[in-house]
């Protein structure tokens, strides 16, 4: 028997009542358990469309095994008035469809929940405190669906008519969200789910009675907003940062950001004339390959990626060092899972955070970027592209599953307006000016040197890349000085960059003594546990999302002017705490605390308040 | 003040001395395999009159990984890490479709760490010339068996071999190399001709060359020592190599000898001795190379050619300048685009 990911919970400030209890509008969450592989994933996002439609702010959630058809999976789409979209820990809507795990499911629930399930199950006799709406969905289906063979897909449609009738959602919006979700492409299949949702609705209508209090009414909360995962929104900004070589190797839940990618290069970057594309991809043979084929890229000059995630990382250490001491650019986009080991490859974690920052063995450092959303997964896709080529590095984009493969509200992203960066090239023309270059001489002081790419037309041009140890000239060096001055040029070169990568998202509040500070997705449960703090303990903390690794010095300033600061991380370890570590006084360090949270799912406001309450001895 | 005209310096077909060709001193031991073909190199390339710009010599690491500072001074080099040179190389060559590109490893760079991406890049015929130092043991760290030592080869240490070797050239033919040689470092004519074979080629040229390592594995009861090659080398044929641009008319005669055109004109010219060898033969290439094995000779020449199968990046499509060119308007799609893009997620 599989459980329910989601431990149940008592402590949310729900009243649950049979009949008679207030109206809950636009703030509640819907859970569908079903089985993967039987087109649940379409009635959801129609569901959570319909939702976003009518101006309400949602977020939906999957939570879906490792596996391609047949085991439990769940999706969680929160409805909140109040704009919070990170995950709520409380379900107040249970869709019951997977016979497997629909006992344990409602027994989980909290009293006062609404179930839909299907009515064989008979789920009503199992408790008397949960709104139950029993529909019997094969008998449904048959009906509107001859054709047997395709039941399976359709029959997840009806509880989109169910749940539209119980929660009030505008029909017409529901139809418009299905007809976008199937495309002109498939208008047949369109019209028969519509029929399915039709029928569900009609049921609905004419058998169950609503007891529970849950409602969706109109806002104005999303006109304007896009509704997209991250994994498309990075891939997006890989291609306006005119990414132009894509080397990778298959691995969730990094893969389909390689996948979105490939689709708009293959659709937006081809030469107007010849017709042949301005990009290279090229799916490697494994990660040793795909980021030793990213660095040759970019060592030539190309604006070179790949993508991954945790097992990939560990594989690219090796050549990360080589990129990180030979000075080549090259963007390495991590989409979290959970770790150690294959560990639990369909959920989400914020794992690589420290292998990110001093990937490879030796003295390593590199930068990482934190984006929290799909506008920041573009934006920040950007960044990387030109701080890799101004500062001839690998840099990191530290995204995560849930970040990568859920659907998010975003604004619209701005078409970028600032040039690409390239950072120091020298070209033939250049060279005939200078006489020549010495590859690893800082001539600016900025500890950033010139390079040249291999195919320039200069006798000058040319410098031997290694790993060994180099003078300034790039020859090869054993002597202790030499080394000793080319680390402190790196080094100085990294704290260069803590001016130059996005500097952190910081909120003071007033008469706060408490500071919270997270990174990337960690932001929604924060943002919702901090107004949990104020609303329900007098707390009124600041907070501060950093946005790049090395650190600026906003977030000094910012422990300097709380007494304590909670450092919440989505990982066993506490990992970006001990990035904090590495670099503060102990005075510093003396006011860190650390909030973590490491099962696997999206973080919770609540876990993260009830943590801080814990600690605050409140 | 002297009056006589100092004598003209030779140079090459663009007018190059030799020196560009030439890079800094070697730092190998005297009598190293590797020495010998790193001065092959300098002359195939300037006989050849390669513009050294245009070069990318790239290497994994091993005492063979090293020889890339040795030759080509004026072209770009790359010692990545070991055994993962050919990712690089197919990496350099996405940046840069027009760099001429070639790969210097050793046997245990290609055949044991970089196994998995020799294999990969054979499969993909990225086009660059491919060549294996092969003296049966890890060189640089001091001399351990290498996964091309033949069984019963015998290390100083008395140590003796009793696992299968991988055959480079084997493999090449198997899985997609479209030039695949062996030679011998002591060889020079025939050694020369190959590279100069390799260099003109449009694909992925394989050359394992047995480079004896004098310091760990050139005494009595090794198989790839300088002796051993002397008494076992067994070439399939003798091997000639007029480049496309040269205007002497060849001359041989019917039935002696094979011509095979290459992409750019050049000729690779196969004189037969015992027998006649075709080397556009996939299954006859194979049959061979299992024949000398159980005769233990080392057969050199050119082992297979397919002149045909279109290379790595041509296969990608890409436009005709290096994609690292590209200027800003040609790799930033438009706002509008960007409008339409967004579109289909309101
Ligand atoms: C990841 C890694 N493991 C091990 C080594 C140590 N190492 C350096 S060279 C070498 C073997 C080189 O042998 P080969 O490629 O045959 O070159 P040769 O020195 O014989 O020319 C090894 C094992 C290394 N540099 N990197
Ligand atoms: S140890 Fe062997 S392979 Fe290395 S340089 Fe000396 S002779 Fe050559
Ligand atoms: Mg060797």
């Amino acid at each position: 028997m599989h459980a329910s990911p989601v431990a149940p919970s008592m402590s949310a400030e729900r009243s649950g009542s049979l009949p008679g209890e207030q109206r809950v509008v636009n703030d509640f969450s819907i859970q569908v358990g079903t089985v993967n592989g039987s087109g649940s994933q379409t009635a959801n996002n129609v569901l959570m469309r319909s939702i976003f439609q009518m101006g309400v702010p949602v977020s939906g959630k999957n939570l879906f095994p490792s596996n391609i058809a047949g085991l439990p999976t769940w999706f969680t789409i929160r409805a909140s008035k109040q704009g919070y979209i990170g995950r709520k820990k409380e379900i107040d809507f249970l869709v019951a469809m997977n016979p497997e795990t629909a006992r344990e499911d409602v027994m989980n629930l909290a009293p006062g929940t609404a179930a839909v399930y299907d009515a064989p199950l008979n789920l009503n006799e199992l408790r008397d405190d949960i709104h139950f709406y029993p529909v019997p969905f094969d008998k449904l289906v048959a009906p509107v669906c001859p054709e047997a063979k395709l039941r399976k897909l359709v029959r997840n449609m009806i509880y989109d008519g169910v749940v539209a009738h119980l929660l009030g959602i505008d029909l017409e919006e529901m139809r418009k969200a299905l007809y976008k979700q199937f495309g002109e492409k498939k208008k047949k299949a369109a019209e028969l789910n519509w029929g399915a949702v039709l029928a569900g609705r009609e049921y609905a209508e004419k058998n169950l009675v609503k007891t529970d209090p849950y409602w969706v009414e109109p806002m104005d909360k999303t006109a304007g907003k896009l509704i997209l995962d991250g994994n498309t929104a990075a891939a997006l900004g890989c291609v306006f940062a005119g990414v132009t070589v894509l080397t990778w190797y298959p691995i969730t839940p990094s893969s389909s950001l390689a996948e979105a990618l490939i689709s708009y290069l293959g659709r937006f970057r081809h030469d107007e004339e010849t017709k042949k594309a301005t990009y290279a991809v090229v799916q490697a043979e494994d990660e040793l390959a795909s980021i030793g084929m990213a660095i040759g890229a970019g060592w030539a000059g190309a604006r070179s990626m790949t993508c991954t995630s945790g097992p990939g990382i560990s594989l690219m250490s090796e050549f990360i060092g080589l990129a990180y001491f030979a000075e080549i650019p090259v963007v390495v986009v991590d989409v979290q899972r959970v770790g150690p080991s294959t560990g639990l490859p369909t959920r989400t974690m914020q794992g690589d955070i420290l292998s990110n920052a001093v990937l490879s063995h030796g003295d390593t450092h590199h930068p990482v970027l934190f984006p929290s959303s799909p506008e920041e997964c573009f934006t920040m896709a950007q960044d990387a592209f030109d701080l890799a080529e101004q500062f001839q590095t690998p840099v990191f984009l530290n995204m995560d599953l849930d970040l990568g493969m859920n659907n998010w509200m975003s604004d619209p992203f701005p078409y970028p307006e600032k040039p690409l960066v390239r950072g120091k090239v020298l070209d033939a023309a250049a060279l005939e000016k200078l006489g020549g270059f010495a590859r690893y001489k800082d001539v600016d002081g900025d500890a950033i040197p010139y390079r040249t790419l291999p195919g320039t037309n200069h006798p000058a041009a040319a410098y031997f890349t290694r790993g060994t140890g180099h003078n300034e000239r790039a020859g090869y060096s054993e002597r202790e000085d030499d080394w000793i001055h080319n680390m402190d040029r790196l080094n100085r070169k990294f704290e260069n960059m803590r001016t130059q990568a996005p500097g952190p998202d910081v909120h003071y509040m007033e008469g706060a003594r408490v500071g919270l500070v997270c990174c990337g997705t960690s932001r929604y449960a924060v943002r919702e546990s901090r107004d949990q703090l104020s609303r329900e303990r007098g707390m009124n903390p600041s907070w501060l999302r950093l946005r790049a690794y090395p650190f600026s010095k906003e977030l000094e300033e910012f422990i300097d002017r709380h007494e304590r600061v909670y450092v919440v991380d989505q990982n066993r370890d506490a990992q970006l705490l001990m990035l904090m570590r590495m670099e503060m006084t102990p005075e510093r360090i003396a006011k860190l605390r650390s909030v973590r949270y490491y099962g696997g799912l999206p973080l919770d406001a609540r876990t993260v308040t009830d943590e801080i309450v814990r600690q605050e001895g409140l | 003040m002297s009056t006589a005209p100092a004598a003209p310096k030779k140079t090459n077909r663009i007018g190059l001395e030799v020196l560009p060709y030439r890079g800094g001193k070697t730092t190998l031991c005297a009598g190293c395999g590797h020495n010998s073909i790193t001065e092959r190199l300098i002359e195939a390339y300037y006989e050849m009159g390669v513009e050294p710009w245009r070069v990318a010599k790239m290497s994994g690491i091993g005492c063979s990984s090293k020889t890339p500072a040795y030759f080509l001074s004026q072209s770009h080099g790359f010692n990545a890490v070991h055994g993962r040179a050919p990712a690089v190389a197919t990496g350099a060559l996405l940046g840069n479709h027009t760099l001429q590109c070639v790969v210097i490893s050793g046997d245990g760079d290609t055949a044991s760490i970089g196994i998995g991406q020799f294999m990969h890049m054979l499969r993909r015929n990225v086009p660059l010339t491919y060549i294996i130092e092969n003296n049966g043991v890890y060189g640089l760290t001091k001399g351990q068996f290498s996964a091309t030592a033949d069984v019963g080869s015998k290390l100083k240490t008395g140590i003796v071999n009793e696992m299968h070797p991988i055959d480079c050239c084997l493999m090449g033919i198997e899985l997609g190399a479209t030039l695949v040689a062996r030679s011998f470092s002591g060889d020079k004519r025939q050694l020369s001709a190959i590279l100069k074979a390799a260099i003109a080629h449009n694909g992925l040229s394989v050359i394992d060359v047995i480079s004896p390592c004098v310091t760990f594995n050139d005494h009595v009861g090794s198989t790839k020592s300088y002796a051993w090659m002397k008494d076992h080398e067994e070439p399939l044929h003798e091997v000639d190599f007029v480049p496309g641009f040269s205007e002497i008319e060849v001359e041989f005669e019917e039935g002696e000898s094979r011509v095979v055109q290459l992409h750019d004109g050049s000729r690779v010219l196969l004189h037969k001795l015992e027998h006649d060898y075709d080397p556009t033969n996939r299954f006859h290439a194979v049959e061979v190379l299992h024949e000398a094995t159980r005769r233990q000779e080392v057969l050199t020449g050119i082992i297979y050619l397919d002149n045909k199968r279109a290379n790595f990046t041509e296969t990608l499509d890409m436009v005709d300048v290096p994609l690292a060119t590209l200027p800003m308007e040609r790799v930033r799609p438009t706002k509008q685009v960007l409008e339409q893009i967004i579109e289909e997620f309101r």
